[in-house]
């Protein structure tokens, strides 16, 4: 723990008259904005030369846990290798610095690697169109169900379609975006085998109904093997499919959302191709639709002419509208492109590998800790840490703090609701098997320590910058910038 | 620092954790120990206003914890005629002491008969055993 | 054929089937019915190696007119600032760049503190006292903040300047519809609003919103606006650019309740529109109504000061249905771009910056000659009116490797003939003299 200096807020290291930038100071006339608009005060900007600039971010970067750190098994996220060569790729000035505006004649190459990208996720989905706009898998979600609304009221029967099924174990975001959308929520239960009760939704789905959102692979890891019936019963009622495409790694090649009787689905490029997560973002959410929906598709389109050239078509009077600025987050489709380029069919082998990976932990974890649906998982697995809470006063909590010990980040905790203790863990398909031993030894041990030394686990991690912190007093005590006028001034 | 389980006899308690304490024609609501034990320690309190009305069986206001945000429920239907104070200041008040210093909004009732449908100590704890 | 990315061998694969106790991998996707599978090869181009994707996409590249390659004065929205090297070399260290977002705090003090730090840079900025950890983009955050004013005031209509970038009003009444709002434009007068006409458009809103600069590159009369949506009852709403706060009134400071904006100009290049980031900050009554992330200050058991997620019920992952939003990946490293920008110019330089970009319009606007197409004074951009129609100007001009800047007739008709001009620190006197010429040639 001593390793670990506290480290001062950038604020703390600022000495005025410092200044890190070099702008260019040309002859220029005198030019003021009016003064009623004009500043007062200047904002409180740091005031530091660029030496302690790197250094300040360095140290931040050293307290900080990427997939490059360590394994990274957290459930629902797919944190895979993010391949280097897509960040030179990206940052090529042919797509850095292509703005926006620019003619579609001078961007034909970025129009181009957008619509082979359209393409490529049409043929993975088994779907027809594609928009490339949502900037994130919650966009996407929201856009796809817009889209659900534009359709039927176009049909006319908006008025009476309201209802939006979810099941239980859906993500918090599923839920939000019905609100967003304006439907209402309607919640159906899992069985006993982890699949959606066929009985219970039968006894929802009428009229009144406007989608099923569903995730495929569930959020359990799990198949729906009443997937057929399923999406029979839905269209049966004039309903349609939304697939959230959360957990596409598991079946990349192997079954499509199209194919599985779904009309809209949303990618997560930053999960399942490979984009990186960033700390929080950027990701980039596209969604693929079945042919009826694509005049609802958000505008504008990119279109080919005969001549093969590329435009952009805003004639579009079914359209949603549009959801983002531009066609979408560019940066973050050009790794995707090349991600996708890289693999091309062999998608499917590394599906197969991540799901390999999944249950060869599954099968070397499940006498350890709980398993409540006894089934082969796909590309992750969601085990239960509530023996060792009943037993020992362990928690998944504890477990989750403890494997930071052993320099591996946690899987996610607490998540899917209808498990207790739960711990959902996705290893991916770019972990060795040397990696996923040590993982599966590592949380051997730490069952073992949940009966012998319960008290390490309750005050894990022991090798961190921080040990636990309160978070109740991050509420009750908000304090969500800087203090200027509380501390004292910096003697530098 | 949080108080031992306990549920006091003199209460009626509503099957989602919540306790009203009938005071003739008046009754003061809060939530149960076990209702506090599983939110964790709590930060927010989102109150009705004075003077508004509250449905038996509908939710009146919020709690919240780090984690976790949970509907109130009126045990009783009636009008909301004090809130505790302290409540918002110092909400965490609650997890020491549910049933006394942590109370929520004091109501004048509109049908004291309600009470009939509410569970007495014994059959609370025979919920929660049951759960 | 991202086998480089695979790490299993085939004594791998057999040893990790035997554990599992199947006889292969099909074997781990039977329960997945006939109809529902692929039963053919996903029709994609054959793998390609390293060496043939960069060879592929330089190709897609070179296909494309970049700043680099043409005298560019394009802004309307999206600005070509300098990013410094440092930006760069911080956000592709790879315990940012790899990194989810922060649910595990103790693994993530760097990422927590600096989006802390950035949340309190945006504050200082627009003189809010509570920012969230981004959002999306200056689009997206406005239906953000749409969503967040409908739900403090119970109101249903939202007004917008007509001056507000027609993206953003675009990408508002995307969302309105489900979030059951009304919205309702206010046309500009001479490329400004006018207070009066913002007043009547605000009764009964839950928010007004305008940009400043707008979209013209005008500079509104923004505190009578502020005071206007005010008296309406409804909340002041203002879509800045953050580059222009060094000489520009912050929002908080003359009456605005929200302060939204794009993100870009602030260390993230342009990459043909994304990804970059939006931005909201406001009043600290209106914390519990923020969508997005927000970072906290707090101490662990032994009293350090450390950083975490907080006010979380307010996300999709506790409140479900009842959340401000359903936002979860954000764009923080994209924020955290901003926030090494604008830490490498501090007070001064923003200022600095602030002035030059004043200064260059100004000149620009001098040399060139050509009617404003508005009288109200600008910051770093401007309109013109062109004898002949603006696109066809740019095309003329581009052939002489000049962008002289973005047609407005694209969005309001009517101003056809009108150009808007952008200047920044990367355009010099000298790239002024040559726009000068070119357009005179163009327009002789």
């Amino acid at each position: 723990m001593s390793e670990w200096r506290e480290l001062p807020l950038i604020f703390e290291l600022s000495k005025p008259g410092r200044s890190a930038c070099s702008l260019p100071r040309y002859e220029l006339p005198k030019a003021e904005v009016p003064a009623a608009l004009a500043r007062a005060e200047a904002p409180r900007l740091p005031e530091l030369a660029e030496p302690d600039l790197a250094r300040h971010f360095s140290a931040l970067a050293d307290r900080n846990f990427g997939v490059d750190s360590g394994f990274y098994p957290l459930g629902s996220c797919t944190m895979k290798y993010n391949p280097r060569l897509n960040e030179r790729l990206a940052a090529l000035p042919g797509f850095a610095d292509l703005h926006p505006h620019q003619s579609p004649e001078d961007a034909q190459g970025a129009l181009e690697l957008c619509f082979q990208l359209q393409e490529a996720l049409a043929e993975i989905s088994g779907l027809d169109a594609v928009t490339l706009q949502p900037a994130a898998g919650s966009q996407g979600e929201l856009t796809g169900l817009m889209l659900v609304r534009a359709y039927f009221q176009d049909e006319g029967e908006l008025e009476q379609r309201r209802k939006v099924v979810v099941p239980d174990t859906a993500h918090g975001t599923n839920p939000a975006s019905v609100t967003m959308a304006g439907f209402e929520l309607q919640p159906v239960k899992t069985d006993a085998r982890g699949n959606l009760d066929l009985e219970d939704l039968r006894c929802v789905v009428g009229p009144d109904t406007a989608a099923l959102m569903l995730t495929n692979p569930s959020t359990l890891g799990l198949f729906e093997e009443g997937i057929v019936e399923l999406a029979r019963i839905f269209h049966e009622a004039g309903a349609l499919l939304y697939y959230d495409g959360a957990n596409l790694n598991a079946v990349c090649g192997i079954s499509r959302p199209g194919d599985m009787g779904f009309d809209v689905v949303h990618f997560n490029l930053h999960k399942t191709f490979s984009t990186p997560h960033g700390g929080g973002g950027p990701g980039a959410g596209p969604v693929a639709v079945r042919r009826e929906l694509e005049p609802f598709l958000p505008a504008p389109r990119i279109v080919r002419a005969k001549d093969g050239a590329l435009s952009l078509d805003s004639k579009r009077p079914k359209s949603i509208g549009r959801v983002r600025g531009f066609l979408g987050p560019f940066g973050v489709l050009v790794k995707a492109y090349a991600f996708i380029r890289v693999y091309g069919p062999a998608l499917k082998e590394m599906s197969e590998v991540a799901v390999l990976n999944a249950n060869y932990l599954l099968s070397r974890l499940k006498d350890v800790y709980e398993l409540r649906y006894d089934r082969l998982c796909k590309h992750e697995f969601v085990l239960s840490a509530a023996t060792l809470k009943r037993e020992h006063g362990i928690s998944a909590l504890d477990v989750a703090k403890r494997l930071m010990d052993y320099g591996i980040h946690p899987p996610t905790v607490y998540f899917p609701l209808v498990v207790p203790e739960a711990l959902m863990i996705e290893p991916t398909e770019t972990e060795s098997l040397e990696t996923l031993d040590g993982f599966v030894d590592a949380m051997r041990r730490i069952a073992a320590e949940a009966a012998d030394t319960p008290e390490l686990l309750h005050q894990a991690p022991h090798g961190r910058p921080v040990e636990r912190l309160d978070e109740a007093a991050a509420v009750k005590r908000a304090i969500v910038r800087y203090e200027f006028e509380a501390s004292a001034p910096t003697s530098g | 620092m949080a108080a031992a389980e306990n549920y006091p006899a003199d209460l009626k308690y509503h099957s989602e954790h919540d306790w009203a304490r009938i005071e003739g024609g008046e009754a003061v609501f809060g939530i149960t120990w076990k209702a506090q034990d599983m939110l964790g320690e709590l930060v927010f309190f989102q109150p009705p206003a004075v003077g508004a009305d509250v449905a038996k069986d509908g939710a009146y206001g919020e709690i919240e914890s780090v984690k976790a945000v949970s509907d109130l429920v009126a045990p009783l239907s009636g009008k909301v005629v004090a809130v505790n104070e302290k409540m918002q200041s110092a909400p965490e008040t609650i997890n020491d002491d549910p049933y006394g210093e942590g109370w929520l909004v004091r109501v004048k009732l509109a049908d004291p008969g309600e009470a009939d449908a509410l569970l007495d100590v014994a059959a609370y704890e025979q919920l929660l055993a049951e759960e | 054929m991202g086998t480089g990315y695979l790490a299993l061998t085939n004594a791998d694969r057999e040893t990790m089937l035997r554990a599992i106790g199947v006889a292969s991998i099909d074997e781990l996707f039977a329960d997945i019915p006939e109809q529902a599978r692929l039963k053919r090869e996903l029709e994609l181009p054959p793998p390609a190696s390293e060496v043939e994707l960069e060879r592929e996409l330089t190709g897609l590249a070179s296909r494309n007119v970049h700043t680099g390659q043409e005298l560019s004065f394009l802004g309307a929205g999206v600005y070509d600032h300098y990013v410094p090297a440092i930006v760069e070399a911080v956000i592709s260290r790879p315990e940012f760049l790899t990194a989810y977002t922060p649910y595990q705090p103790e693994l993530s003090q760097g990422i927590l503190q600096a989006i802390f730090e950035y949340q309190t840079v945006i504050c200082e900025l627009t003189g809010m006292e509570v920012s969230n950890a981004s959002g999306y983009d200056g689009a997206t955050v406005a239906a953000d903040a749409c969503f967040m004013a409908a739900h403090v005031t119970g109101r249903k209509k939202i007004a917008v300047a007509e001056t507000v970038n027609p993206q953003v009003r675009q990408v508002v009444k995307t969302y309105a519809p489900g979030f059951g709002l009304e919205i309702v434009e206010v046309p500009h007068t001479d490329g400004v609003t006018d207070p009066d006409a913002f007043l009547a458009a605000a009764q009964d809103a839950a928010a007004a919103i305008f940009q400043q600069p707008n979209f013209f590159g005008c500079l509104e009369a923004a505190p009578d606006l502020a005071r206007a949506a005010s008296e309406a009852g409804a909340l002041a709403v203002a879509h800045v650019d953050p580059l222009s706060l060094g000489v520009l009134e912050a929002p908080g400071n003359y009456g605005c309740q929200i302060a939204i904006g794009e993100g870009q100009a602030a260390g993230n290049r342009l990459s043909f529109g994304g990804p970059h980031f939006g931005f909201l900050a406001a009043k600290k009554d209106l914390i519990r109504r923020m969508p997005g992330r927000i970072t906290g200050q707090t101490v662990d058991r032994a009293g350090r000061r450390g950083f975490v997620l907080t006010f979380q019920t307010r996300e999709q992952h506790i409140r479900r249905e009842k959340a401000t939003s359903n936002i979860t990946t954000n764009q923080s490293l994209c924020a955290l771009a901003g926030l090494v920008y604008l830490s490498w110019l501090g007070p001064r330089g923003l200022r600095e910056l602030g002035e030059t970009c004043l200064g260059l319009a100004e000149l620009a606007k001098s040399k060139i000659g050509l009617p404003l197409a508005f009288d109200a004074p600008f910051f770093k951009e401007f309109a013109v009116r062109t004898k002949r129609h603006s696109e066809e100007v740019v095309r003329e001009a581009k052939k002489l490797g000049v962008n002289p800047g973005y047609p407005l007739g694209r969005d309001y008709p009517g101003l056809e003939n009108v150009l808007l001009i952008s200047l920044t620190e990367k355009r010099s006197p000298a790239d002024i003299e040559r726009l000068a010429e070119v357009l005179g040639e163009v327009l002789a």
